[in-house]
């Protein structure tokens, strides 16, 4: 064994959880190394998940604007243009810069980046294999396990690659399909489908429950659907698909809807039904690390250690939303645990984004679970129609909830549905963590005129309710 | 019974709206606050819910264009059940924030592990320590016990007096997160509100008697060391008002010691003819606030107080009588107690002890005085030190009174004595003021006839 395979901290896997907690590692003085089996560090999010498809969303929503909205604006273009070539280059060229921005990042912090795939050979031992490399064995204090997920398998509808696939290759069609089939109404088919829906295709989601992003509340997944509706998307929900057949240059579907049977043929079927954690070659039934058998979630204790000492494991290996911010935060205080520092991830205070048009924003509960854990709360919820920077825009579709305390007035969760929740999202995450009421947020200055102040108008909508100093 | 489905009052002076989407098959069983349909006009989007349980009957199909007022739809209030379909809506879908299931199985870690309850070790604070290139392999860091509650809320319900247990934990393996917890704290909140106000119902229990409740409920678990209760909010004022009292005037003490012979002579040779006269009996305290007014009126100092750079004498007696209530003590004042006689200041404060037995002591009844006497004699005490209740600028302590040898006239003989204490506001009262204050309740008690006379 040589001493230049000795770390402090081997992270397996350099998405947004594990090359933050590279980064973090590396900044409270430990000796780290990064090991992973692409050739592009970032995982799943920088190459195939969120920047991709953000990318493609904003591209795509610069033709739809150029094509439907312009002229409302008093701009006129002749003769709008598609170059889908053009579009899928600027992606990749944007993945290709973050992508290299994380190198850079690992580098100038002095994490020794490892590329191959690595597998637990013992307690402290993590094996690294390459194509174009010999093993190697590292010895580590500590591992980070930070492999993410990938998305789940249907056995009625395997990925071909071509005609049946992933999000991955949805992130990369080389033609408009005509008629995209997507399975599953979650958060990845709506985004997906937003993105082929507005250069030109008809997009069908099937989803088996009656609600679209049935996480979220379920008046926001009501006016989501709605609105999706009116761009042109066909939903059938409580919907199964039975059957997926590549017949020539389509895929024939058979699906079960609440009014029978029905045959539908799509020139490509996206599969978006779930993700599943990525624990397979990692050595750790050897080991010893438990996992959950239903979801496949490695068990951890409140500082991510795994079953076995000194193994951890964050982000999508974890239960909890799969979400790139929540497993960067799961990276941070997992590698402060390990440096003795005591640190946390609020769980409360967890932001969700719907990238569609107009996006969808959340934290904290919704009324639904509200009312499921019968907490007396109050709502406010307040129209974009009526802010007068929304009207500016022409976008006044949507609106904010606010739910808060019955007694207290601690905002409990915000719902935002409307131009620029994602960027909004972020006070309420703020309100959420400093357990702010919704009197703070109604109170607060916000700049004139701008989205913010539905906002603030829907927390006032919520003062009004509560009902303050109530016994005491 | 029906029920008509009526389009509400929009607002803003819509009178038309679009039925955008009815939520709702015709036929299905709804419940009271279920979305029937969405209205949109080209200001907002309403939805619209039951009123009522029971079966739905459409009228005008979604795409029409409505006027506010128009009956879309009725429901059945008595119906038989249609289709079941709104079941569907309630299955949680496959969930992923993590598992839904053990929430309803009461307190999750419980089921999960053993339960470590305790509180987590103590945060190990500091720099990180430096890499240990040449340790052996594998981390002993590890190896220690990892709590499995978030230390932040582990705290938080350690200072509460939490037990975790009871807490429906949403975040990832069902943990309790700290807005989980504040949440269980705001039910609590309700709870014990209820509680108390319950509890104030029935306050004719004897002194002391609260402290009983909390003491089986321990000794029927494993006995905690400690009881972590809320404080009440009058035993939170209480505590401000103490710590204020002391941290905001210059105050000391000055005793005395009374020889309380003459009054309960006194009080032996009329008790059955002053009961019989005014249907209250006679006791001491009245003895004092009559020694205590005379006093007043001697050094009025004693009866003011310091308004900012000013100096405020009252040229009337509200005389403030400590009287110990289950959930502390109460200072209700007796009004103008310079203008009543002794059956007037004993009806007075019979009459407050009752009140504050029933409960229905209101603020007014403690604003006010301008002097206190407080007896912690009642509970035996010998000799104590009271603290002034601000803004008034003394308090007079009465203690037990007890036999004891006293040289009188150059006799030992063995009398019913009292010390009785001055606490003062230096600022305002002078040594020689307060001593003669105290020295003159003192020579009116013990010849009560000087009360007779004035001197």
């Amino acid at each position: 064994m040589t001493e230049e395979n000795r770390y402090d901290l081997v992270v397996i896997g350099s998405g947004p959880g594990g090359y933050v907690a590279c980064v973090r590692a590396a900044q409270l003085g430990l000796r780290v190394a990064c090991v992973e089996r692409y050739a592009r560090l970032g995982g799943v999010c920088l190459n195939v998940g969120c920047i991709p498809s953000k990318a493609l969303l904003d591209s795509s929503e610069h033709y739809a604007t150029a094509r439907h909205r312009l002229a409302e604006h008093g701009v006129r273009v002749d003769a709008v243009e598609l170059d889908l070539a053009a579009m899928m280059a600027r992606k990749d060229r944007v993945v290709g810069e973050l992508t290299e921005n994380v190198r850079k990042l690992l580098e100038r912090h002095k994490v020794q980046i490892l590329a191959g795939t690595a597998r637990m050979a013992g307690p402290g031992k993590v094996r690294v294999e390459s194509a174009d490399a010999p093993p190697v064995e590292l010895q580590a204090r500590a591992v980070i396990l930070a492999t993410g997920s990938e998305p789940v398998q249907v056995p009625s509808m395997p990925f071909d690659g071509r005609f049946i696939v992933s999000s991955t290759q949805a992130l990369g069609f080389e033609r408009v399909p005509e008629r995209l089939g997507i399975v599953g109404g979650g958060y990845i088919g709506l985004e997906l489908g937003s993105v082929w829906n507005r250069v030109g295709s008809q997009v069908t989601v099937i989803e088996m429950l009656p609600r679209v992003a049935s996480l979220l509340d379920a008046q926001v997944s009501r006016t989501l659907e709605r609105l999706l509706r009116r761009q042109g998307f066909q939903f059938l929900l409580e919907s199964r698909v039975e059957e997926a057949v590549v017949e020539g240059d389509a895929v024939r579907v058979c699906i079960k809807t609440p009014n029978g049977e029905e045959e539908r043929g799509f020139d490509r079927l996206l599969v978006a039904v779930g993700r599943r954690p990525l624990t397979r070659g990692l050595g750790l039934e050897a080991l010893g690390v438990e996992t959950d058998p239903k979801s496949g979630h490695i068990r951890v204790d409140v500082r991510y250690q795994t079953t076995v000492p000194g193994v951890y494991a964050i982000g999508d290996l974890v239960a909890g939303p799969m979400l790139a911010h929540k497993a960067s935060a799961e990276a941070i205080a997992c590698v402060e645990g390990i440096a003795g520092l005591e640190s946390e991830v609020n769980y409360d205070a967890v932001p969700s984004i719907i990238y569609t048009w107009p996006e969808v924003a959340s934290v904290g509960k919704t009324e639904e679970e509200l009312k499921e854990l019968q907490v007396p709360y109050c709502i406010g919820t307040y129209p974009f129609a009526g802010a007068g920077r929304a009207r500016c825009m022409g976008e006044t579709d949507g609106f904010v909830k606010v739910l808060s305390h019955a007694g207290s007035g601690r905002v409990l969760g915000v719902h935002i549905i409307g131009p620029r929740a994602s960027d909004m999202i972020a006070e309420a995450v703020l309100a959420v963590e400093c357990g702010a009421t919704a009197q703070d947020l109604g109170r607060i200055m916000h700049g004139h005129p701008t989205f913010s102040e539905a906002l603030q108008e829907a927390a006032r909508v919520a003062t009004a309710c509560a009902i303050y100093g109530r016994g005491a | 019974m029906k029920q008509d489905i009526v389009i509400p009052d929009v607002g803003e002076s819509v009178q038309e709206a679009l039925l955008a989407e009815w939520f709702v098959q015709p036929g299905e069983r709804v419940t009271k606050g279920t979305v029937l349909f969405v209205l949109e006009t080209d200001k907002v989007t309403l939805e619209v819910a039951a009123e009522a349980d029971g079966v739905v009957e459409v009228l005008v199909e979604a795409g029409e264009t409505v006027t506010v007022g128009t009956v879309v739809g009725r429901i059945d209030t008595q119906a038989a059940p249609g289709p079941e379909r709104e079941e569907a809506t309630e299955v949680s879908p496959a969930d992923r924030r993590g598992e839904k299931e053990p929430e309803e199985e009461g307190p999750v870690p419980s089921s999960e592990r053993p339960a470590p309850a305790h509180i987590p070790e103590v945060p190990r604070e500091g720099a990180p320590s430096p890499p240990l290139e040449t340790e052996g392999l594998p981390s002993p860091a590890a190896a220690e016990p990892t709590p499995e509650a978030f230390p932040s809320v582990a705290r938080l319900a350690a200072e509460k007096g939490v037990d975790l247990h009871r807490v429906v934990g949403t975040g990832p393996y069902g943990r309790v997160t700290r807005g989980d917890l504040l949440l269980f704290l705001e039910s609590q909140g309700e709870e014990a509100a209820a509680k108390e106000a319950a509890a104030s119902g029935a306050v004719s229990t004897p002194l002391g008697a609260p402290a009983q409740a909390p003491r089986e409920e321990a000794s029927s678990e494993q006995a905690p060391e400690t009881i972590r209760k809320p404080m009440s909010r009058i035993r939170k004022r209480i505590a401000e008002r103490l710590v204020h009292a002391k941290q905001s005037m210059a105050m000391l003490t000055t005793f005395n010691e009374v020889d309380m012979g003459r009054v309960m002579d006194f009080r032996r040779r009329f008790k059955d003819l002053f009961r019989e006269r005014y249907e209250v009996s006679l006791g001491i305290m009245s003895f004092f606030v009559k020694a205590c007014v005379a006093a007043l009126q001697e050094i009025p100092e004693v009866n003011a107080r310091i308004d900012g750079d000013h100096i405020v004498y009252n040229n009337h007696v509200h005389m403030g009588v400590a009287i110990g209530a289950e959930r502390g003590l109460v200072v209700p004042v007796i009004r103008y107690a310079d203008r009543l006689d002794f059956a007037g200041i004993e009806q007075a404060i019979v009459d407050y002890v009752k009140k504050v037995r029933e409960n229905r002591l209101q603020l007014s009844d403690l604003e006010g005085g301008t002097f206190t006497i407080s007896n912690g004699g009642v509970y035996g005490s010998l000799l104590s030190t009271p603290i002034v209740n601000p803004p008034q600028s003394a308090i007079l302590g009465l203690h037990k009174i007890e036999d004891r040898p006293v040289a009188l006239d150059g006799q030992v003989t063995i009398r019913p004595m009292m010390y009785v204490a001055l606490s003062y506001d230096h600022r305002i009262i002078d040594g020689r003021e307060a001593v003669t204050f105290l020295k003159h309740v003192k020579e009116c008690v013990e010849d009560p006839e000087r009360l007779l006379v004035g001197v």
